[in-house]
């Protein structure tokens, strides 16, 4: 370890207490990057949740943050860091779901909960079942729609200006002076995954198709090169540099 | 008035509706763009909901259309109030990610500039904190100070607020030498001059007293279920600092004492921040002391540009220049979460790349969130002209909280 970010010291036996508390609501626990991260079931949240606090010690929840990943099923992967006071240790917890299948809220356990739930939802349209008061909390009054999702467009639908004529604040569709420019500096040969403009052929494509050359061209001789008695003599004369007249009688 | 008198049976048996009233978000002691709706009966907040959001900038999404260097300036622009703690909590996530070694000067002039920030954000919440409980006076002392620490920030980074002087691997440029003299000078006269002035008129002021001793009251159950931290969690009395428990850069080389309250009450918080600001000296003066000559960025040139007069004579030099500033980094797959101890409290991001070149999600823990949350529950049972003086003594900068 040679970074300096805060040093957060795993103690002896941890993974294998809470894997031992949380039993068969585990799915998977891993330590990476000096964390340890533990994958449970959805459904089993607040039963977790209990144990790791009165169990484990992890008094306060300080985050709840969700991630898209659109090529997943389910999609949507919900993250819970937990810090210890006590233990000075922290453990993220990680569930996922997907649109329709909602998570069991944590309020009852931690108040905090209740805007961190809110913010979730309103991002990504995770539903909780168990929060009383699941409203949207970042986004405009009236807003459509789940910005943090990975289709979601950066400029968004909607733009808001003043209408002089109806002298008051509305909506319209947004249009962008420019198109919307997201440029991508990955070099090709290091892993895009995109055919380069010109390189249609050398792909996949029509070009592949035809078999490769009988025999591979080579050039024993040199005379195969085009190389010769004549080339030669005319590529080692010397080019003759006449001073540029300039006019100049001086 | 004798109307009502009249048709009332007996005066206790009168008859009085709950009503509401909505506060800001275009009020001076909403600390920017906060909408209360409270709930009054009489001049007693019977509930509070606070709505949030009417800052909402989508920051996170734009970080996910951004390389790593291209998000870190709107970090400055979230907690606009402390910006070089916002962009610290970034660049140790990244370079946690990358397990990127940062040469000791840098982390010294990042201590420095963090404590440097502290006071800068203290001073601000000080100051209004006093002015939303009625004194004008000590503010004007303590902008002086701020003043003075924009001053400081122009000359180390070019810009009085917005500095994007921290980066992954270090900081950005070296200071001058002349700079770190005038530091010193001023930790020695003008600011505590200015600062020790200005409390003196508040702390033992008999109004400031009644104002905020024994209002919202916070017992340390709750400060740890409603997920409080930074000065919240040590006015309830918990002595817990992530600068002393979880040490980054060199911090555990300082020595600080952390201040933590006994009741709990707004006029602890307020002395919390008061006492922080003279252990924040205290370590500058150590950083000060104790700096090393050195380099000030990694010479990792797969992370960090290359100086600019070795890019006139190197090939190599001005390639990966060129490559950093159009391309960027590209950071292993994985996912870390890094908070460290912003002046308002635990600051998080939870980074999550993909192995590409821009982040693949970044959440940012606001401190605000779950401080503002729990206003309802402090307000409850006290009078309307108190929740001034909670919601200055919570801290809350809306570029942080509605992101």
């Amino acid at each position: 370890m040679t970074h300096s970010a805060p040093l957060i010291q795993t103690p002896d036996g941890t993974i294998e207490a809470i894997s031992y508390t949380l039993g068969k609501h585990m799915v998977s626990i891993e330590e990476a990057n000096g964390e340890v991260a533990v994958h449970i079931h959805r459904d089993a949240l607040g039963e977790c949740m209990f144990k790791l606090r009165d169990h484990c010690a992890y008094q306060q929840l300080m985050e709840i943050a969700g991630v898209d990943w659109p090529d997943r099923e389910p999609r949507f992967e919900i993250v819970y860091c937990l810090l210890s006071l006590t233990k000075n240790h922290r453990i993220r917890v990680h569930l996922t779901t997907n649109e329709d299948q909602p998570v069991p809220s944590v309020t009852s356990i931690w108040p905090v909960a209740g805007w961190l739930e809110r913010e979730v939802f309103d991002m990504y349209g995770v539903l909780f079942s168990g929060n009383a008061d699941l409203r949207r909390i970042l986004t405009d009054y009236g807003f459509s729609g789940h910005p943090q999702r990975k289709d979601f467009p950066l400029s968004g639908y909607v733009e808001l200006r003043y209408s002089e004529e109806e002298k008051r604040v509305k909506y319209e569709p947004a249009q962008l002076a420019q198109d919307f420019r997201n440029f991508d500096f990955l070099s090709p040969w290091e892993g895009a995954d995109y055919v380069l403009p010109g390189d249609e052929k050398t792909g996949e494509g029509a070009g592949n198709d035809a078999p490769p050359p009988a025999t591979p061209k080579t050039s024993d001789t040199a005379a195969q090169t085009g190389a010769g008695k004549a080339t030669n003599t005319e590529a080692v004369k010397r080019s003759v540099h006449k001073p540029k007249s300039t006019g100049d009688k001086a | 008035m004798t109307m009502q008198q009249d048709l009332a049976p007996t005066t206790g048996d009168e008859v009085i509706q709950n009503y509401t009233i909505n506060f800001g978000p275009q009020h001076p002691a909403a600390h920017g763009v906060l909408r209360l709706v409270m709930e009054l009966d009489g001049e007693i907040v019977e509930r509070l909901d606070p709505h949030i959001g009417l800052l909402h900038r989508g920051t996170e999404k734009l970080i996910e259309y951004k390389t790593y260097l291209q998000a870190l300036p709107y970090f400055d622009r979230l907690d606009y109030a402390s910006p070089m703690a916002m962009e610290y909590s970034y660049v140790l996530a990244i370079e946690k990610l990358l397990d990127l070694e940062v040469p000791l000067r840098a982390q010294y002039l990042r201590v420095l500039f963090a404590e440097l920030t502290r006071i800068k954000n203290h001073t601000l919440n000080i100051a209004h904190h006093i002015i939303d409980v009625g004194a004008m006076t000590p503010p004007l002392w303590l902008y002086e100070i701020r003043e003075d620490i924009m001053g400081f920030y122009e000359r180390a980074s070019g810009a009085r607020m917005h500095a994007a002087w921290f980066r992954p691997g270090g900081v950005h440029q070296d200071v001058p030498l002349k700079l770190l003299t005038d530091i010193a000078d001023w930790l020695d006269d003008r600011m505590p001059s200015l600062f020790e002035d200005a409390m003196s008129l508040v702390v033992d002021n008999r109004i400031f007293k009644q104002r905020n001793v024994d209002i919202a009251i916070v017992s340390k159950e709750d400060a740890i279920k409603w997920g409080f931290s930074g000065p919240m969690i040590r006015g309830a009395g918990i002595p817990w600092d992530i600068r002393k428990s979880q040490p980054y850069d060199v911090y555990d080389r300082m020595e600080f004492d952390i201040p933590v309250g006994t009741r709990g009450d707004c006029y602890d918080r307020f002395m919390v921040r008061v006492e922080e600001v003279r252990q924040s000296i205290c370590i500058m003066k150590q950083c000060l002391q104790n700096m090393p000559e050195g380099p000030v960025c990694t010479d990792d040139r797969k992370v960090a540009p290359p100086k600019r007069a070795e890019m006139k004579q190197s090939m190599e030099a001005l390639i990966h220049h060129f490559k950093l500033y159009t391309e960027g980094f590209k950071v292993p797959a994985g996912s870390v979460y890094v908070a460290t101890e912003s002046p308002k409290g635990e600051f998080g991001v939870y980074l999550v790349a993909d192995g590409s070149n821009k982040p693949y999600r970044c959440k940012i823990r606001p401190t605000a969130f779950s401080h503002l949350q729990a206003m309802d529950f402090m307000t409850r049972g006290h009078m309307l002209a108190d929740t001034t003086a909670i919601l200055g003594a919570l801290d809350i900068v809306f570029g942080e909280c509605d992101r």
